[in-house]
């Protein structure tokens, strides 16, 4: 079974999905934050692979993607990381990230590579359902992975069913319209379940209030720009900039790297709290 | 035009090209605009006014001067479609009074649009001035910096101009910009693009908007040479829309060679390089499939040419199904190319082009001619905008 579909199995209400973006702030923390939200209490993980042109977001990701880019990101590294993970981390994973990344790695290849990553499911925002479910929708069915489609609130009903079909293991409720990291209000209508499947709200869920505001109307809320910011405040990498000899160079990347793992478990500890409290 | 094969199906595909790859939040604003604007368009109220404006306002239809004396040199008959002599200065405002009539008609009171040169943002501008309507001009902050006459010229038009500061600070990004200020005002706001790219159905109503110049150049022709079609036509094409506007009526015709200039930059076996269709592959940006100079991870990499027209790293996906299927040829031209055949216009028929324009104009030297031929140039711009690139050229020259 899809972990995503055996989580929503176990826990039908307050689900807490946290978006990062892979390589940011450093290359190599994507493992570090994994772990550090898997034990803070974080119930699914959406892992942003970065693209030169997100036009779905905001500032904050945008930024996020930009840096992430910079610091050498690329499928080919994250899939690496995630398998090297993959053993001791069970919490349920999404793969989130525009189009043309995904066609450019080759969409077989893609497939098969979540398959062996321990990936449970992809959002890819700019992929059209009617172009998924004549091209590519056997693929990812076959490989038991989970495509997760978004509704937004100009959504026409008779999309929204389409679409609410379509998804797997839960369905992506914009709070709002607009490109991620707006303020939002809360809305009635976010509450209406179709076909029995989960709903989480995205977009706009930051803090406390806002999570329970989108708890009250849905099984749960994903939270992408609000996390990112408190990654922020996290330091640029000391030991670069320092000299490191070379015959303690490997001794000390490994106190480091246990270094920023530590400090990365404690944002993701504080930052969970704050949410859930 | 009626439904021909170079038409985009039900879903905007040419051949493999096309579609529209846009996120949930667009889709109610894309569907909107697919399933009004052939009726709409195609309406005898829009029509007329259309025309009209065209005419009174913009100056159509612009001239096909024949130039004696680049025929001369070139051994065959050159006729110039003078898009540069149209209100601010080149074709793109047959779009902008085009779409802002689609906009006024869907009842949108808010208009943004995205610029590179500033050309299309000062042709927005223009016609929203004109309609009395908001106007959002979204500008890489680079690009803002690079092109302040018509920064000042869109500000004094009562537009807003939003420098973009995300990405490498042109044109893609204050695309990237705009369509993000479209998914936040969802209802009341109208996105005027500039080129034939863009989700579905944007490069067919920008083909259609500027079609009006290839059915000029037919009328014209039949009066000046006594048949409807010339043996060639040439047009630059960044994103490629005088060149869709300028091939429209004569796709279907095979006896007439349709040649298209893409901004080679400082060479396609340099970095710094613009020929999307030479060295791009098929990839999806800005809600469109289509060719796409990019990276092996599907990064889109920054364009770079001397004419900040051209300087966009993907192209409307008419142009990638018409290379594909061999029924236009497209080549790419160097700055030095482009500027020596600016100097070679200005001296020859003392008219000053566009840097995009002159991209067409070095085809010339490209191919030997035959004496017999007509061809049509699409002259698509005049050359006011580019003159501290002209003058830095020529003091570098005479050094």
């Amino acid at each position: 079974m899809n972990r995503i579909d055996e989580l929503f199995k176990r826990k039908r209400e307050s689900v807490l999905s946290i978006y990062f973006t892979a390589g940011y702030p450093e290359l190599n923390d994507t493992v570090h934050i994994i772990s550090g939200l898997e034990k803070a209490g974080a119930d699914l993980i959406e892992i942003g692979f970065p693209f030169s042109d997100p036009v779905a977001d905001g500032p904050v990701i945008q930024a996020s993607s930009h840096r992430a880019l910079e610091n050498g990101m690329n499928l080919d590294i994250l899939f690496e990381q995630l398998s090297g993970i993959k053993a001791t981390s069970s919490i349920p994973k999404i793969m989130m990230g525009y189009f043309n990344t995904v066609y450019q790695y080759g969409i077989d290849h893609f497939i098969s590579k979540c398959a062996t990553s321990g990936v449970d499911g992809v959002i890819i925002p700019d992929l059209p359902p009617e172009v998924y479910e004549r091209e590519y929708r056997q693929l990812f069915e076959a490989a038991g992975l989970h495509v997760i489609f978004l509704v937004a609130p100009q959504t026409n009903p008779e999309r929204a069913e389409y679409l609410e079909t379509l998804t797997k293991g839960f369905l992506y409720r914009l709070s709002m319209s607009g490109t991620t990291g707006n303020a939002i209000a809360g809305d009635e209508t976010w509450g209406k379940r179709s076909n029995g499947k989960p709903v989480l709200i995205g977009f706009g869920i930051h803090d406390h209030a806002t999570f329970e505001l989108a708890c009250r109307h849905a099984n749960g809320a994903i939270i992408g720009t609000g996390f990112i910011r408190h990654l922020a405040t996290l330091e640029e990498d000391r030991l670069s900039k320092k000299k490191i000899d070379g015959r303690k160079k490997d001794r000390e990347t490994k106190e480091r790297s246990e270094d920023r793992g530590r400090e990365i478990a404690e944002i993701c500890k504080g930052f969970i709290q704050k949410i859930r409290s | 035009m009626s439904k021909s094969k170079y038409s985009p199906d039900s879903d905007g595909y040419y051949g493999e090209f096309g579609g529209a790859f846009i996120p949930e939040m667009l889709v109610p604003n894309i569907t909107e605009l697919r399933e009004n604007y052939l009726k709409i368009i195609e309406s005898d109220e829009f029509i007329k006014e259309f025309h009209h404006l065209l005419r009174d306002y913009t100056g159509r239809p612009t001239p096909l001067y024949f130039a004696k004396r680049l025929s001369e040199k070139y051994q065959t008959n050159i006729h110039l479609k003078r898009e540069d002599l149209n209100h601010t200065g080149a074709h793109k405002i047959n779009n902008t009074i085009g779409q802002v009539l689609l906009a006024e008609k869907l009842g949108k009171k808010r208009i943004i649009a995205e610029t590179g040169a500033g050309q299309h943002g000062v042709a927005t501008a223009t016609v929203c001035a004109l309609k009395g309507l908001e106007c959002v001009v979204y500008m890489g902050a680079l690009d803002v910096q690079r092109q302040a006459p018509n920064v000042t010229k869109m500000k004094m038009l009562g537009a807003t101009v939003v420098p973009v500061e995300s990405g490498n600070k042109t044109l893609k990004d204050a695309t990237n910009e705009a369509m993000r200020d479209w998914i936040n005002h969802p209802d009341d706001t109208y996105y005027i693009i500039g080129s034939v790219v863009g989700p579905h159905p944007y490069p067919d109503l920008v083909a259609r908007m500027q079609s009006v110049i290839s059915y000029e150049i037919s009328l014209q022709l039949n009066t000046h040479i006594g048949r409807s079609f010339p043996d060639y036509v040439l047009a630059c094409v960044g994103g490629g829309s005088n060149a869709a506007g300028g091939f429209y009526h004569f796709l279907e015709n095979p006896a007439v060679k349709l040649i298209g200039a893409e901004a080679a930059g400082k060479g396609i076996d340099t970095p710094e390089t613009a020929a999307t269709l030479a060295l791009g592959k098929t990839g999806i940006l800005h809600g469109s499939k289509s060719k796409l100079i990019q990276d092996k991870y599907g990064q889109v990499i920054e364009p770079y040419s001397i004419s900040a027209g051209l300087d966009y790293p993907g192209v409307g996906p008419l142009h990638s199904y018409l290379q594909s299927t061999g029924r236009c040829t497209y080549i790419p031209v160097t700055d030095q190319e482009a500027l020596d055949a600016a100097m070679e216009l200005t001296q020859l028929e003392g008219i000053i082009p566009a840097l995009e324009s002159a991209h067409a104009l070095a085809l010339l030297s490209k191919q030997k001619w035959n004496r017999s031929h007509h061809m049509v140039i699409i002259l698509s711009g005049r050359g006011d905008k580019d003159m501290d690139t002209y003058s830095k050229y020529f003091s570098h020259e005479s050094h």
